[in-house]
């Protein structure tokens, strides 16, 4: 793209240009010795954010917390993909003592040890793999379900905000329409008529996800888009698609990234909550709410581990992910508190 | 635009949200791989003529808007068909549960409003103290913990080993001290992290406030800091507060699916969880029919508060 820029042509967008001779300005000496590549323009905005967001330790240390699980998340266990009909094996670290789904590595219902970490549940299986290999799960979750929503939402948003009109109307009614359901509800009756699994949970998701995306990013895009580079790019040819992808998009990300960020964490409860009610990942899966969906009864009878760990696990990671988000608000828009607003939606 | 003229406006921005309820509502069975009878038909056998009757009783031999309007014909009249499992009116069945969802609903509002506005105005006053700092790290951990999680928690504590609380509800009306005794925890669990919600919301709309030129102004002119506060920046901010509210409401009626399983309480989200295993669609319909006009509703009415209370955003 940007070779296609520096070509000097006179067919440019709408605007032609006569009496100009394009072979002589590409051979012509330099005026002076300024070369593109050289400037540096001053410290830029993401440097700047990133050394706010660098002194902030809160934000520093969750980003560790999430470095970590993510290496958990890598070598819980090994990772091999078949490939026709050979099975290779990709990463062959296991963290893990044990399987997530090996049965009776110890007495069921054991407490916590040395040999089991986290103890094990009913079925002799060692929790204490299980909620490691669980961080593949909320992380997987996490990550694909609030990709597909931006995939989404961000188009959608930025189309009605751009063109308004029926276009608008048409996009926002759908957005508040979905709005008007509780994310749990709507997600039980798509669950209800899908079924369950990896996919129709992630579907659910993002369903329910990107509504918040096309709300926030249209807004943006409304106010972006009265700008004097938009003008001026409207003014040189360019075309809708490419004003609403080059400039507009781009200046209206920073609050989406924002927003992104911290619903990763509301991906992974809701997941959790899912899986809690046994909607989510088929039983006896090694997700954290899964994990927890059948420990009611194991409370009363004082196998407290059985419920606690997998608990525990959840907070962090959501915690973790939050406080990384909101370092990336503070890194981001310093003054203002702009993305509080947006966040309780 | 006068407040009557701007609540027929709203009004009337409402109704195609409300059809586009239903029709998601009506559009959720229709997902559903192949149609309701031939779900009933894989556990009894009946003759062709029968299954014609069956067809024809649903109205499944209508084209796809014919069957919504019928639909929509019966369900404004809140007839919802009856339970594939208990054969009931599905109507009765909600209703029967409708008073425990909203008593357990209304008590984690109240919880979370009461806690939720008093901490955020104190977070804003002492910003930069140690107070402001301890209660965000609290509202960052209310909103990471999952409900259910804490609710086991609770019943683990404060039920198995304290023996405080009972674990499940009593069998007694609602209204009586050991079921209201009882709806404490539950109510605390949901109340929890829509409290975190609000104190963040309450603190940064007050700061926001805070910094406005008029209570500089309240200040020069020496007023005490307390009518500051109270008499110029609060009242300012609580219409943001109106706003979270009603969101709220959506909040806690996803809270209350879930809790509701924790504590075994007689609810609309545990017969919506059990209808799923069940696939007992027209109870699943209905829930989120009911769901969704409800939370219509509850923005609609929060919507006519906060321009009542700020007559700037009628526009």
């Amino acid at each position: 793209m940007r070779q296609k820029q520096r070509d000097t042509t006179t067919q440019r967008g709408r605007i032609r240009i006569t009496g100009f001779d394009a072979e002589r300005v590409r051979n012509r000496n330099p005026i002076s010795d300024w070369s593109e590549t050289e400037s540096d323009g001053g410290t830029s905005r993401m440097e700047y954010a990133w050394r706010r967001f660098k002194s902030n330790r809160l934000a520093m240390l969750s980003v560790g917390v999430m470095a970590l699980m993510t290496v958990v998340a890598v070598f819980a266990r090994p990772i091999s993909v078949d490939v026709a009909g050979m099975s290779l094996t990709v990463q062959p670290f296991a963290l893990t003592p044990y399987g997530p789904g090996e049965m009776f590595v110890g007495s069921p219902n054991a407490a916590p040890s040395v040999e089991h970490l986290m103890g094990t549940d009913w079925s002799g299986r060692d929790l204490f793999s299980r909620v490691l290999v669980g961080t593949r799960y909320s992380l997987s979750i996490g990550l694909i379900a609030t990709v597909l929503a931006l995939f989404v939402g961000i188009p959608l948003g930025s189309i009605a905000g751009y063109f308004g009109g029926w276009i608008d109307e048409a996009i926002m009614r759908l957005v508040d329409v979905l709005y008007a359901f509780p994310f749990l509800v709507l997600a039980i009756g798509i669950i209800a008529a899908l079924g369950q699994g990896f996919w129709n949970l992630i579907l659910a998701l993002t369903i329910t996800g990107w509504i918040s995306y096309a709300r926030l990013i249209r807004g943006e895009v409304l106010s972006v888009k009265e700008n004097e580079y938009v003008l001026a790019a409207k003014a040189l040819g360019a075309t809708d698609r490419s004003i609403i992808f080059r400039h507009v998009i781009p200046n209206a990300m920073a609050p989406v990234i924002v927003q992104a960020t911290l619903s990763i964490g509301t991906v992974v409860l809701s997941a959790a909550a899912l899986g809690f009610l046994g909607l989510g990942l088929t039983p006896g899966t090694p997700e954290w709410g899964t994990m927890l969906s059948s420990t009611r009864d194991t409370i009363a009878q004082g196998y407290w581990w059985v419920s606690v760990f997998p608990g525990l696990a959840i907070v962090v990671f959501v915690l973790a992910i939050n406080l990384m988000g909101d370092g990336i608000n503070d890194a981001l828009d310093p003054q203002g508190d702009t993305a509080t607003k947006q966040r309780m939606q | 635009m006068s407040l009557s003229r701007y609540i027929v406006k709203r009004i009337l921005v409402s109704i195609p949200v409300l059809i586009g309820v239903t029709m998601v509502s009506f559009g959720l069975v229709q997902l559903i791989p192949g149609d309701p009878i031939e779900f009933i038909l894989q556990f009894t056998n009946v003759s062709p003529e029968a299954e014609q009757r069956l067809y024809a009783k649903y109205n499944l031999d209508e084209p796809l808007w014919k069957q919504y309007l019928l639909w929509l014909q019966d369900v404004i009249v809140l007839d919802f068909g009856e339970s594939i499992i208990s054969g009931r009116d599905v109507a009765y069945e909600i209703s029967t549960r409708l008073d425990h969802t909203i008593a357990l609903g209304l008590f984690s509002w109240l919880i979370g409003l009461g806690v939720g506005i008093p901490t955020g105005i104190i977070a804003a006053v002492k910003r930069g103290t140690i107070t402001d700092e301890v209660s965000r790290i609290a509202a960052l951990l209310g909103i990471a913990t999952p409900n259910f999680w804490l609710g086991l928690m609770l019943i683990l504590v404060l039920s198995v080993n304290l023996g405080i609380f009972r674990a499940i509800p009593p069998d007694a009306p609602l209204f009586s001290v050991a079921k209201l005794k009882f709806l404490i925890l539950p109510s605390v669990t949901i109340g929890t992290a829509s409290a975190s919600l609000i104190m963040r919301l309450v603190r940064s709309s007050m700061l926001q406030e805070l910094n406005k030129e008029y209570v500089r102004m309240a200040r020069a002119k020496g007023l005490s800091e307390r009518t500051v506060i109270f008499k110029h920046v609060l009242r300012n901010s609580m219409i943001a507060v109106v706003t979270v509210a009603a969101i709220q409401i959506a909040f806690i009626i996803n809270g209350s699916v879930v809790i509701e399983q924790v504590f075994s309480w007689p609810g609309l989200g545990r017969l919506l969880v059990r209808s799923i295993s069940q696939r007992d669609f027209p109870i699943i319909q209905a829930g989120v029919l009911m769901t969704g006009v409800a939370i219509v509703i509850a923005n609609l009415l929060a919507d006519i508060v906060y321009s009542w209370l700020d007559p700037r955003i009628r526009y």
